[in-house]
């Protein structure tokens, strides 16, 4: 259902950009993006003519920040049900992930979304905590459950985190010189365009939101490299089928409605201001964090370091690939992850270690 | 994570509906968005997260090609 996968029209645009003579670094923001990229081999095929295209901190469950995991595994532990994503069982805490929890007899549910865990509470009497982890494709439906009257013995953990500030922390930080962005296409449904544009005006930064099939992402790419090419600084938008500059109003109006802004770590990054979502007071009978405080109390008071040899953080800022981490499939597997870049299957770890031996479809 | 689907609304009922991935039938929550039977949404972790404009998605293809031609002659 509306694939884009035109053969004749990629080699159209590779030889297109190849003709350009290309130096490029382009960051995305996406575990989606990043799996079409390293799945079609694009990645490889793009380096090739000059184009080097980074995976920023675009994985939720990889940004999410130890102390956060820890906050999960001791709710777990104290005997509540907790429910999460498939791809935070095997986070790594400091004495072992949710799934070890679950071995040790604590009752944690993989769910497909918030609703499942709003339905577990419904037909139990005991306490539940959702994780919510994600961005703004995500923490709108978080927001709605919240505001849909569930019962009290549902709360949520609130992880989640917003898409631009994070952005303006890699442009900040400098790290990394970037010649254009890619924007997530999912997140962009639900916040629109605008929230980019003051990257183009502070920073000069190109940029182009971009769908999901292999065709999207080559013409988000052919796009942000004419901007390059003009001396321009705008934010395009390739997905225009689904990406609309205002976004999703209502689902924003929700979200701001359950969540305010708050300061918060994320993993690889210090302290990103205003990047957090915490639940307002008017619905803390549904804030984990609320209802926890005195056992999260001893959680708050240490401080988490990352595994040792894990090198996440930079992967997450972009200036390091899956391949150049010492530990990547050796010490370091999909089995047997040592960090989240490994254990989700957004994480660009995982994807290099799922796909690498894949050659571009050309 | 932020995987979405397209898929089409069969029905609603009250904030849910039951849209078809291409064959498989599900239900969606739709609270958060403005749909109706026989609209195209991006369905993500059970909810309708934005409607997708089937013309825009069957131009798009045709918007890439003029995009190109467009630079042909500029090039």
């Amino acid at each position: 259902m509306f694939r884009l996968r035109d053969r004749e029209m990629s080699r159209k645009i590779i030889d297109k950009l190849e003709r350009m003579s290309l130096d490029l670094t382009l960051m995305h923001v996406c575990g989606t993006h990043q799996d079409t990229l390293v799945r079609f081999g694009l990645d490889s095929e793009f380096r090739r003519i000059g184009i080097d295209i980074r995976q920023g901190p675009g994985c939720p469950v990889c940004v999410t920040p130890p102390g956060e995991i820890e906050e999960i595994l001791a709710i777990a532990r104290a005997g509540v049900t907790v429910a999460v994503f498939g791809d935070m069982m095997k986070v790594p805490g400091e004495k072992g992930s949710l799934n070890d929890a679950k071995a040790d007899g604590a009752d944690v549910r993989i769910v497909f979304g918030v609703d499942d865990a709003v339905a577990l509470a419904k037909n139990n009497q005991k306490e539940v905590v959702f994780m919510g982890i994600g961005f703004e494709t995500t923490s709108p439906t978080i927001a709605a459950a919240i505001r849909s009257d569930p019962p009290t013995n549902f709360s949520v953990l609130s992880c989640h985190r917003t898409v631009p500030p994070a952005l303006a922390a890699i442009a900040e930080m400098g790290e990394i010189r970037l010649h254009g962005m890619i924007q997530p296409g999912h997140v962009s449904t639900m916040i629109g365009t605008r929230p980019y544009e003051f990257l183009s005006e502070k920073y000069k930064m190109p940029q182009v939101v971009a769908g999901f099939e292999p065709l999207d992402l080559m013409m988000g790419v052919y796009m942000l490299a004419n901007q390059v090419r003009d001396g321009r600084a705008e934010v395009e938008n390739e997905y225009s089928r689904v990406v609309h500059r205002e976004g999703n109003l209502t689902a924003m109006k929700v979200l701001e409605d359950v969540f305010e802004p708050s300061d918060v770590l994320w993993r690889g990054f210090p302290v990103i201001n205003g990047s957090g979502l915490s639940i307002r007071k008017r619905f803390e009978t549904h804030d984990a964090r609320s209802r926890y405080s005195d056992l999260l109390a001893s959680v708050h008071e240490k401080e988490f370091s990352e595994v040792e040899g894990c090198r996440c953080g930079e992967m997450l800022r972009g200036i390091l690939t899956s391949e150049e981490c010492p530990l990547f499939s050796t010490g370091c597997t999909p089995a047997n992850p040592l960090g989240p870049c490994m254990v989700s299957r957004e994480g660009s770890c995982h994807i290099s270690y799922r796909y690498r031996k894949k050659q571009a479809v050309r | 994570m932020c995987l979405a689907v397209p898929a089409e609304v069969k029905s609603i009922d009250g904030m849910m509906a039951t849209v078809d991935f291409g064959g498989v039938s599900r239900t969606a929550n739709i609270s958060l968005v403005d749909a109706k039977i026989g609209d195209y949404v991006i369905v993500h972790a059970g909810y309708a997260i934005q409607l997708l404009d089937k013309e825009e998605a069957e131009k798009t293809l045709e918007l890439f090609r003029e995009m190109l031609e467009q630079e042909n002659a500029g090039a």
